[in-house]
């Protein structure tokens, strides 16, 4: 039996890894749920988002309180970006043939993905920690860092925001309606097109902002889009397609097999991570949370 | 046109094919070569994305399986190729009756996401399994088939004389042409035509008694089969087996390949597999950016000529031949 404060430690980083996951795949599962898109370009918003942060700090400059700056417009710069490509391109393929939607998608990985390397070039970049939360403390014999302890808080605490704003504010309200019929809510008079731009342009920023918040925690390279989306649909497929919730359950899941992999089976983690999503798919092919597409 | 249509063209592609190395550039052969393997490797696909409508995300994983199949019985056991190579086809196609045994149950995105995860099995085991697979380094320096046998002719004209390379070359056109012929007999099958029936209306085949997640099953199993066979082929042609034979943007690559030419049609992966190993040639010789350029013509293409290349080919053909009454 390993020793109960490495235990603890570990678990810890197998939450903190499923608080980025739960950003990224939350924008993923709401644009599947909402406009019926499964997008691949996902994760290259999310890498774009680090990219944005890291761009931000060199013209900032580091000093306190800027990091959180440059995470924000890396979060409103790749929104932007969102917006705009679903208006001129996304739009035109809602209800098209799935093998459409996903070869779109995959065209734009290429693309945006291609286009920062153009910009970036292909060295690694690195945002430094911000200086106001370098340090560290100790629970139970395990050091966490603070920034980590963050964005533990900061998780949580997204989730219940999006989850408020679906559950209860107007627009969640016609969010949540577009997610089921879109058309009578359209004949009710609701704008739907604006609203699926709403819903891109929102998952967008969770992706951005979630790959800024782990610039200073992991380098910024290409080719972390294509790792890192794969993670996200194993995330929302063992949640549960299109469920809010369920994407944060499978998140949490997800972190914990990862870091109890590693420590059991050194080598087969990730190969337990993907089985957990092939049988979640054979048993419950639409989640944990999730609901049966008709 | 229906002259034109009688023509053996089979026969004379595979007799242009077996003639590229005689026009003496080493640069063609190869490029001939790796175009063939994956035209067979996108054909494969289209049985089951084009004729049965099954969208599999996960295609790459067969391609993986039958690459590490040849190479590890040729490299480790010192298997011939004549045992190796159909091992690629019978081991891809048993692990394709195993996945797809689950995947045949889910419809549509679910479908396409079950494959996916079970090629990203595939990818994660060729990566950690150092001991067999050689893990994240691969497995360099596959041999090629034993030509030495071929010594003796090597003063008879056209036949003796080439390098392994193309005799290796060679091998890989008739055994491709083999199983595209295959293909083809299977795609134009009773068999062939229930799967397109399936693809058009899944409900009334089982309406008229059909079993179609069976159908479905061994359409999947077919494809992983003939991709296997093309993996194998490719891991030797590639001088070694590496893990992203089975990475899911492999398995896109070979998804844009089939769009590219055309799914409807039996020739169309082929052609797109043609079209954009040729061009992939012909711009990164221009520039580093290949990834942005393949993204934007893909876009294009997914907007403009959802028909893929053939599809395109066929509009045009008709307004030629067929000019509309003004």
């Amino acid at each position: 039996m390993p020793d109960p404060s490495f235990v603890f430690a570990q678990s810890v980083s197998g939450l903190t890894a499923a608080m980025f996951l739960f950003l990224i795949a939350s924008g993923l599962s709401l644009i599947f749920g909402v406009l019926r898109v499964l997008n691949f370009a996902h994760g290259t918003f999310y890498m774009l988002g680090a990219y944005c942060a890291y761009q931000f700090m060199v013209w900032l400059q580091p000093g306190p309180g800027k990091f959180w700056l440059a995470a924000l417009g890396a979060a409103l710069v790749v929104a932007a970006l969102g917006g705009v490509i679903e208006r001129l391109l996304f739009r035109h393929l809602y209800g098209k043939e799935e093998l459409y939607q996903l070869l779109f998608t995959y065209a734009l990985v290429l693309v945006l993905s291609d286009g920062a390397k153009m910009i970036w070039g292909t060295q690694q970049k690195s945002v430094t920690r911000p200086p106001e939360l370098t340090g560290a403390f100790s629970v139970f014999g395990a050091t966490i860092p603070h920034y980590n302890l963050l964005i533990l808080l900061l998780g949580p605490a997204i989730a219940l925001g999006v989850w408020y704003v679906l559950q209860h504010t107007r627009v969640g309200r016609f969010i949540r309606a577009a997610a089921l019929d879109r058309e009578t809510l359209g004949a009710l008079g609701v704008n739907v097109n604006a609203l699926y731009t709403w819903v891109f342009v929102i998952a967008s920023a969770l992706g951005g902002l979630g790959g800024a918040l782990i610039s200073p925690m992991r380098a910024t390279v290409p080719g972390m889009d294509t790792e890192v989306i794969v993670e996200a649909f194993v995330v929302v497929v063992i949640g549960g397609l299109g469920s809010f919730w369920g994407t944060f359950l499978g998140a949490l899941i997800y972190g914990q097999v990862l870091s109890f992999g590693i420590l059991f089976f050194p080598r087969f983690s990730i190969y337990a991570v993907f089985a957990l999503m092939a049988g979640v798919l054979m048993i419950r092919p639409w989640g944990l949370l999730g609901r049966p597409l008709k | 046109m229906a002259r034109l249509a009688r023509l053996p063209w089979g026969v004379l592609l595979v007799v242009i094919a077996l003639l590229v190395p005689a026009a003496g550039s080493r640069f063609y052969t190869f490029l001939a070569n790796d175009v063939a393997i994956w035209a067979l490797f996108a054909t494969s696909l289209n049985l089951l994305v084009g004729y049965t409508g099954l969208v599999s995300f996960g295609h790459a994983a067969y391609f993986g399986i039958g690459a590490y199949t040849t190479g590890l019985l040729m490299k480790k056991l010192a298997v011939p190729f004549l045992l190796a190579f159909p091992a690629a086809g019978v081991l891809a196609g048993g692990f394709a009756l195993v996945f797809g045994f689950f995947c045949v149950r889910l419809t549509r995105i679910y479908f396409a996401m079950l494959t996916l995860a079970f090629a990203q099995i595939v990818w994660a085991i060729c990566f950690k399994w150092n001991e067999v697979t050689g893990g994240e380094q691969g497995m360099p320096e596959i041999p090629y088939p034993d030509f030495g046998w071929l010594d003796r002719l090597s003063s008879v004209p056209l036949i003796g004389g080439w390098r392994t390379a193309e005799y290796f070359y060679f091998l890989c056109v008739l055994l491709i042409a083999l199983c595209m012929w295959v293909l083809r007999r299977i795609a134009g099958s009773p068999f062939g035509r229930m799967l397109t029936t399936i693809r058009e209306n899944a409900e009334r085949a089982e309406f008229i008694g059909v079993n179609v997640r069976r159908y479905e099953l061994a359409a999947f199993v077919l494809a992983g089969a003939f991709a296997g066979l093309a993996g194998g082929l490719f891991g030797i042609f590639n001088r070694g087996v590496f893990p992203d034979f089975a990475y899911w943007t492999k398995s896109s690559e070979v998804l844009i390949m089939t769009l590219l030419g055309g799914m409807g049609t039996f020739y169309g992966p082929a052609i797109g597999a043609l079209a954009l190993i040729l061009l992939n040639q012909q711009i990164t010789s221009y520039t580093e950016y290949w990834p942005f350029v393949l993204g934007t013509i893909l876009i294009v293409l997914l907007f403009v000529f959802p028909g893929g290349l053939a599809g395109a080919a066929q509009i045009i053909a008709s307004r030629i031949w067929r000019p509309r009454r003004a």
